[in-house]
């Protein structure tokens, strides 16, 4: 059952109604903003609603219900690592001392928090194999953005700026090239041989010595593990460049093997894929990067670091990036992550991590039967198919993945990688049961028979949602991108 | 075994054998024996949620937030009244536990809140269009001024003297890595002088950040900032650090400006030491296919009735890769949230409650200061903070307030010259006149016992 509420909190709007009251403050403030010169001050009337307490309560909560989340079901986005969210986890951070923490209050007054930030930095060092974390960057693609300017920084302290070059494979997320492009360097695409993984001879070819380093994913989109990453490592260090890895994938290895040892000098890691604290809808998560030992001075600064028993924010040295946000990190964010590691610990990371690689093979196996599988090999935590062997005419993996809605999931990631033209890109994660992936794989199964016999069914999914299939091309083309109050009310 | 992970030992055996594999080890192959990990990672054993929490609550002691102090720090971050019912709705799991609304059909709950934060976001700034958010304020105004030099092609940006350190030291940051030139714009008795941003304008200008409310808590001149601008065809940004100044101060569209970026943390947000935030981001029309991140639009279902969709997405990474207009795939949707509830509790006449009574309680507080002989650096006129002058430097000051029971203000010891020090100030609206009393009465004995 869905709820078919359709209002938006402007039009549940009525003079005279309030929704907060504030406490006595014992100053008066009648003639507050006659202290401004009239100039200064607005005289249209805002677009904000007048609504109660209630009302806006039962409005969000009517909203929540036309949203699908992990606690609701099976979310098997791929590279998005959609694991369960642990409820400790919010309580941890939703402690007051740390939520009303001022970023510049003393130090003395912080050693908590300051102490949780510098332990989560030292697991992450170790989960990794780096040498030291930076906990600022706002997301993973935050992090990559900060990681090529280490990069930037790096080949510049040593004379040798005329490397304006980042090699990323044509399985990269989009962010890589975006982050490249960010940081002021060109891109070259480096192609994907025959078993999906980096193209050694290619990578060869171009590595120069304009090439400032290579952006990697590892295991790779495709969800396979580049099993030359160390001649790959050695390749890119030879010619003068650095690696940089791409932690989306980070929850394949945890406990197994580590990008530190695997040769590369910085990594970010994304806390809302592989550490369990929660995508909220887009964000906010965060995307702690970590260094080689060599790197270390050039981390966004400040650093938590420890004198004796004190812990300090030491300010950036002169190598430093600088800052790219504000403040430390997000620290909520941050101490969701502290938590998970906490209540894991190593042999339930390892743990996770077998499960994930587990369960995505287990899958993979189940679907291949009906779904073509480009790279028939064992996989690490996801997988990639290329749409239905067998389907009528005009059925797209679109289709599939609307169907599934109508079996109460949430379609994987589709046409991504690029590389794999009808992508079906899974990632169960190691917090489903047996149960889920078997009725999953259940309806896939289904779908791919009624794709030959009733494809009609395809086309109109999904039909049991809050809203059916929308008109994308008629939001992009005559964009409304905000509320207008409708001409009649106008007088009110 | 975790509880959180479902699957028994009877699963696995079971799954390994559907999948030819007889050992979990097998799946693992494909990592070379010589990076194989022989020891478990040095974390320590697993814990109980009982446990866990009694290791947070031990670093929660060692703090001494302002949720049990009065605090008089503002700069970019405020100690603001927060509904009760924020945290409630926000942690719906249908919200926390989904990712970014990639299928509407099942994400109308989050494509919707989006679109009512774009629509109270555009109002409040007097701009066109706003994004569905970016990481934080100061990260905001890097991406503002990536936007100015990706839509003038030109190669330099102004930044204002009063723009808060932490954000010109993102966009410096930024600017290094993409080769632009970053010109200081000069401030002169707390605010930027005018006649200096008129002086550095040329054709090869992108565009001028100022910040309003200011650093020092002053109020900008917009509108000559932004006619400065304009003249040498370059793009004005402004970035509003105290979000709620915006409920009552002329806004940066009306004044001209033709990005605003700010930063949401008023909106309802705890401190939270920083982070996470709300960046916002809204533009005037010509600058809305150059804006970076998500953006939600209205349209129709194949039934006809009205939905939300994540549109304009030729401008995003995932589709136009190194050719996006950034590199921002996440938001910080949540957090949206959050201040899209906290508008709508606090509402059209709330917010400029809130903005009011901020105002009154910052002018009290001025003027005890004042009568306990504390002489006020700048005379702009000022939304909800100032600086004060002190006769030693606050950075010593601040240490003995602590002990007396109060959070004193940021130390801005350069700015006073000279042996003394100062300190900038803020009262929001969550502070009593009791609280405010005692602050100036702490400060006095500090400073002259």
């Amino acid at each position: 059952m869905h709820s078919r509420y359709d209002k938006l909190i402007f039009e549940l709007s009525s003079e005279g109604k309030e929704g907060y009251r504030f406490p006595e403050t014992g100053v008066d403030n009648a003639d507050a903003l006659v202290s401004l010169p009239a100039g200064m001050l607005r005289t249209d009337e805002l677009s904000l609603p007048r609504v109660s307490e209630p009302e806006v309560v039962r409005h969000y909560t009517l909203l929540s219900q036309k949203n699908y989340g992990v606690d609701g079901g099976f979310y098997p986005l791929g590279s998005c690592t959609m694991k369960y969210n642990p409820k400790i986890n919010e309580d941890v951070c939703g402690l007051e001392a740390f939520t009303g923490l001022h970023p510049y209050q003393a130090e003395e007054s912080a050693q908590g928090a300051l102490e949780l930030m510098y332990e989560l930095g030292a697991m992450l060092a170790e989960i990794t194999g780096m040498a030291r974390f930076s906990l600022q960057p706002a997301a993973g693609a935050h992090g990559e953005l900060a990681g090529l300017m280490i990069f930037k920084k790096w080949h510049e302290g040593r004379g040798d700026g005329k490397r304006n070059k980042i090699l990323v494979p044509d399985s990269s997320h989009g962010t890589n090239p975006a982050s490249a492009a960010a940081a002021g360097f060109e891109i070259v695409t480096i192609a994907s041989n025959s078993s999906g993984t980096v193209d050694t001879g290619a990578l060869r070819l171009a590595l120069a010595d304009d090439v400032a380093g290579l952006m990697l994913t590892n295991p790779n989109t495709l969800g396979l593990f580049e099993t030359e990453i160390r001649e790959i490592a050695d390749l890119v260090h030879e010619a003068g460049g650095l690696l940089y890895y791409d932690g989306a994938n980070l929850n394949a290895i945890m406990g197994k093997a580590r990008p530190g040892d695997m040769g590369f000098d910085v990594v970010h890691v994304n806390t809302h894929k592989t550490f369990s604290t929660p995508h909220g809808g887009g964000g906010p998560g965060a995307g702690p990067i970590g260094v080689a030992a060599r790197l270390e001075g050039y981390l966004p600064g400040p650093v938590v670091v420890k004198d004796g028993a004190v812990y300090r924010l030491a300010p950036a040295g002169e190598d430093s990036i600088g800052k790219i946000r504000g403040y430390y990190g997000s620290f909520g964010v941050l101490a969701r992550a502290y938590a998970y590691i906490r209540t894991m610990g190593a042999e339930g990371l390892t743990a996770a991590s077998e499960t994930a690689v587990l369960n995505a093979n287990y899958l993979k196996e189940l679907l291949k039967g009906k779904y073509r599988l480009p790279y028939d090999r064992v996989c690490m935590h996801e997988f990639v198919l290329d749409g239905l062997i067998e389907a009528a005419e005009g059925v797209a993996t679109l289709d599939v993945a609307k169907r599934l809605m109508d079996f109460g999931y949430h379609p994987p990631t589709i046409y991504f990688p690029l590389i794999v033209p009808n992508a079906l890109m899974i990632e169960p994660t190691e917090t489903e049961s047996k149960d889920t992936l078997d009725g999953f794989a259940d309806a896939l199964l289904k779908i791919a028979d009624e794709a030959i016999c009733e494809p009609q069914t395809l086309h109109e999914a999904p039909r049991d949602t809050p809203v059916r299939r929308v008109d994308e091309t008629r939001a992009a083309r005559q964009p409304v991108l905000r509320w207008e109050q409708p001409v009649e009310k106008e007088a009110e | 075994m975790s509880v959180y992970l479902p699957i028994t030992d009877a699963d696995r055996e079971a799954m390994l054998a559907r999948v030819g594999v007889p050992e979990i080890d097998g799946l693992f192959a494909d990592i070379p024996e010589s990076l194989r990990l022989r020891e478990a990672l040095a974390l320590g054993q697993p814990l109980s949620e009982y446990e866990v929490m009694a290791d947070a609550r031990a670093k929660a002691a060692k703090c001494r937030p302002a949720a049990s102090l009065p605090c008089f720090l503002g700069a970019g971050v405020y100690d603001r009244l927060v509904p009760a019912a924020i945290r409630h709705l926000t942690q719906r799991s249908e919200f926390y536990t989904a990712y970014t609304p990639y299928q509407p059909e099942i994400s109308q709950g989050t494509l919707q809140a989006i679109f009512e934060f774009q629509t109270m976001i555009t109002s409040l700034t007097g701009m066109d269009v706003a994004n569905a958010s970016v990481y934080d304020g100061a990260s905001g105004c890097a991406e503002a001024m990536l936007m100015a030099v990706n839509h003038t092609k030109r190669k330099k940006f102004i930044v204002s003297e009063t723009v808060h350190p932490e954000a010109r030291e993102v966009v410096s940051a930024y600017a290094w890595s993409g080769g632009i030139e970053i010109v200081s714009a000069p401030a002169k008795d707390g605010v930027t002088d005018r006649d200096g941003i008129g002086r550095l304008m040329a054709d090869d200008v992108a565009g001028v950040l100022v910040q309003s409310p200011n650093f020092y808590g002053a109020i900008e001149d917009v509108a000559g900032a932004a006619d400065a601008a304009h003249a040498a065809g370059a793009v004005a940004a402004v970035y509003v650090a105290d979000a709620l100044s915006l409920a009552v101060l002329k806004s940066p569209g009306e004044s001209g400006a033709d990005i605003c970026v700010g930063e949401g943390q008023g909106f309802g947000l705890p401190m939270n030491y920083g982070g996470p935030h709300l960046g916002f981001m809204a533009v005037k029309q010509p600058l809305m296919r150059k804006l970076p991140g998500r953006i939600v639009g209205e349209t129709v279902d194949v039934d006809g009735r009205r939905a939300f969709v994540l549109t304009l997405q030729a401008r995003e990474q995932h589709i136009r890769r190194e050719k996006a207009t950034s590199n921002i795939c996440s938001n910080q949707g949540l957090n949206a949230l959050s201040a899209t509830i906290y508008l709508s509790l606090l509402g059209r006449d709330g917010v400029k409650e809130v903005a009011a009574r901020s105002m009154a309680n910052a002018r009290y507080l001025k003027e005890r200061l004042e009568g306990e002989g504390f002489a006020v650096l700048y005379t702009a006129p000022f939304f909800d903070e100032f600086v004060i002058c002190l006769p030693s430097p606050a950075a010593d000051v601040s240490p003995a307030l602590l002990e007396r029971g109060v959070i004193g203000g940021l130390a801005v010891d350069g700015l006073a010259g000279g042996a003394g020090g100062a300190m900038l100030v803020c009262a929001t609206e969550k502070r009593t006149k009791a609280e405010m009393d005692a602050f100036a009465e702490a400060l006095k004995e500090v400073c002259y016992a």
